[in-house]
């Protein structure tokens, strides 16, 4: 293979992981945007999309099509019953005591998938078969499109749920000013819990959309959590199109490094190129420089 | 705080101190009195990590990081290269507060979030080149043979020696981080973690504090590092992963972000709760997890505020330092 044509297989094999940060990225802004708080259960919930999807193909028999579906639902169950019980009860919910909740939670998260689906790592077949297909002189698996696929329907699936549905509008209010949205007679404390829901969901997709490539285990939750909230900062905490540019930009360093550079060094390089962008741009590629309150 | 508070603080950890010294003797057994050494090292960890995060406000998540750098310069320099451990502690201290400070001059420039997730990526990079730099740390399967300390022909190894040594280690640790907050630095900390903008505006060097501080903090992990892999002989890459800055960070809040005696019931809890829970076998970590969120509910500003009996005097209701630490500017989208 010539130059060109290693760049463009390292590209595509780096634009469907970027696929998979992304998801995972829009999942920490979602809760982000109504708490301002770092969800660590993110990763677990991806973690968790994935094993349940997998435990209800292999143990349970059910056709591929129908674990899609109930595991994302199965998930968003989860993070609905987490926020109810760890995060709603606090009096006062400060961004800090939430991301320390969350922490608990992962770990709880981690150990309950551990205690009932077991440690050995599981996995789905590819949803259209595993024959690559060939673009140029690059080869890419065609579940790599499925997730390209699942993360642009999510994106505009989201994009559209925010920018004009009514709940998703009551939720960006409620995000923006408590006070004002409360006065204006939205329930606060419901579009948090709706929140998580969404961020488990998404989390969840992307979970099972990866697993046909990369497998999954108990503990696959915690590397993909703190990848995508790598991404979410890369792009800009909040932003929603952030998570796509940091998650995509994120998955294209990583393959390039690992391609061009060392496999085994890639994430430190990864991580070195993107604590240069934050010391550049400190609030992220796409996010505002902020204007602090005194 | 007060100076009265002060003295106050400095009478009580002289007490407290000098009766830890009897905990070898009253511990039935080698395997107790090794807890309580991991309870000291642990100690100048979460003791050290409180000072940069209750008191001077800045969100740290490389603190394993500078622990892991103390141990395997220590660790590597003695082991493969046959240093002297204490020359090989004293560089590997030295060297973790030059990095700290390479790092901090343009990571502190960063707020809230952003320095969190500056310090992550850091302490991401440390762990690689952990693993990865397999002939000198042994990779993944971990650093071995690193030799115990000794001290004029006297062997310091074994769970008792040790404890003694790490208690004076520990102790010292702490005695600076008393007289630290006593001095004017102390109280410029307080003053910054507060706003660093009226800090500022009051005439106080916030950013020099902050870096001045940041190596210090590293300092005082990369010590806990030395204690750590000269007492037990080995270090393994995921002792100093993103997720143990992650758990130090929970659980100083879990107790009590800004007070002086959270770390230590924050030490107290870290080493001792796993212990506890081993009777549930196989529910350990799950019940780990559960008992973080149970306390936190409960106890959102930490278990030190059980150990404040009569109210604070003169002084109004202040909002739990956790909550204040890491608000953003106020974004509105």
């Amino acid at each position: 293979m010539d130059y060109a044509s290693v760049i463009l297989q390292l590209a595509l094999s780096g634009l469907a992981t970027g696929g998979i940060y992304a998801l995972v990225a829009l999942g920490f802004n979602i809760v982000f945007r109504s708490t301002d708080a770092i969800n660590f259960a993110q990763g677990e919930w991806v973690m968790a999309g994935g094993m349940i999807a997998a435990f209800l193909y292999q143990a349970a028999g059910l056709p591929l099509w129908t674990v899609v579906p109930i595991g994302a639902l199965a998930v968003v169950a989860l993070g609905a019953a987490s926020e109810r019980l760890a995060v709603h009860p606090l009096t006062s919910p400060g961004p800090m005591l939430i991301t320390l909740i969350t922490i608990g939670v992962a770990i709880a998260t981690k150990a309950a998938v551990m205690l009932t689906l077991g440690k050995a790592p599981a996995g789905l077949p590819a949803f259209a078969g595993s024959a690559p297909v060939h673009i140029g002189n690059a080869a890419i698996p065609p579940q790599a499109l499925w997730v390209l696929l699942t993360m642009a329907l999510v994106m505009v699936a989201s994009h559209f749920f925010f920018e004009r549905t009514l709940l998703g509008k009551a939720m960006r209010a409620a995000a923006a000013d408590r006070e004002a949205a409360a006065l204006v007679g939205i329930n606060v404390g419901s579009m948090v819990t709706r929140a998580f829901m969404i961020a488990a969901g998404v989390g969840a997709l992307a979970g099972i959309v990866v697993t046909p490539i990369t497998m999954t285990s108990f503990n696959a939750g915690t590397f993909l959590g703190f990848k995508g909230f790598s991404a979410a900062m890369l792009g800009g905490l909040g932003n929603p199109y952030g998570a796509l540019v940091g998650g995509v930009l994120l998955g294209l360093l990583e393959s390039l490094s690992a391609g061009l550079i060392s496999s085994a060094y890639k994430d430190a390089v990864a991580f070195v190129v993107l604590l240069f962008i934050l010391f550049v741009r400190p609030d992220g590629l796409l996010g505002r420089a902020g204007v602090s309150r005194v | 705080m007060k100076r009265a508070a002060f003295a106050r603080n400095r009478i009580a950890f002289a007490l407290f101190w000098a009766a830890v010294l009897v905990f070898p003797a009253l511990a039935p057994n080698p395997y107790i009195v090794n807890l309580g050494v991991f309870w000291l090292i642990n100690l100048i960890l979460l003791a050290s990590l409180n000072l940069l995060m209750g008191y001077g406000g800045q969100i740290s998540l490389s603190h394993a990081a500078f622990f892991g750098l103390g141990a395997y310069i220590s660790g590597v320099l003695s082991a493969k290269f046959g240093v002297s451990p204490w020359l090989g502690a004293l560089a590997a201290i030295v060297a973790s507060a030059a990095i700290a400070a390479l790092i901090a001059l343009p990571t502190l420039r960063l707020k809230g979030h952003y320095l969190a997730m500056a310090t992550l990526g850091f302490n991401a990079v440390v762990s690689v080149l952990f693993v990865e730099m397999r002939g000198l740390t042994g990779g993944p399967n971990g650093l071995t043979n690193v030799p115990s300390l000794e001290l004029f022909g006297f062997s310091l190894a074994g769970d008792v020696r040790f404890f003694y040594f790490a208690w004076i280690v520990t102790g010292v640790v702490i005695v600076l981080i008393l007289n630290l907050l006593d001095s004017r630095m102390g109280r410029a900390l307080r003053a910054l973690s507060t706003s660093e903008v009226a800090a500022e505006s009051m005439g106080v060097p916030v950013f020099r504090y902050k870096v001045q501080l940041f190596v210090l903090t590293a300092a005082m992990a990369a010590v806990a590092g030395c204690l750590y892999v000269h007492h037990i002989n080995f270090a393994s890459p995921e002792t100093f992963d993103f997720m143990a800055s992650v758990m130090m960070l929970v659980v100083v809040a879990l107790g009590g972000t800004g007070t002086f005696w959270g770390p230590f019931l924050a030490a107290l809890v870290y080493v001792g709760l796993p212990e506890v829970l081993h009777a549930f076998e196989g529910f350990e970590v799950l019940l780990f997890g559960a008992s973080l969120v149970v306390v936190l509910l409960f106890f959102p500003s930490g278990l030190a505020g059980l150990l404040r009996l009569r109210p604070r005097r003169s002084r109004p209701e202040t909002p739990p330092r956790a909550a204040a630490v890491v608000r953003l500017s106020e974004r509105r989208p």
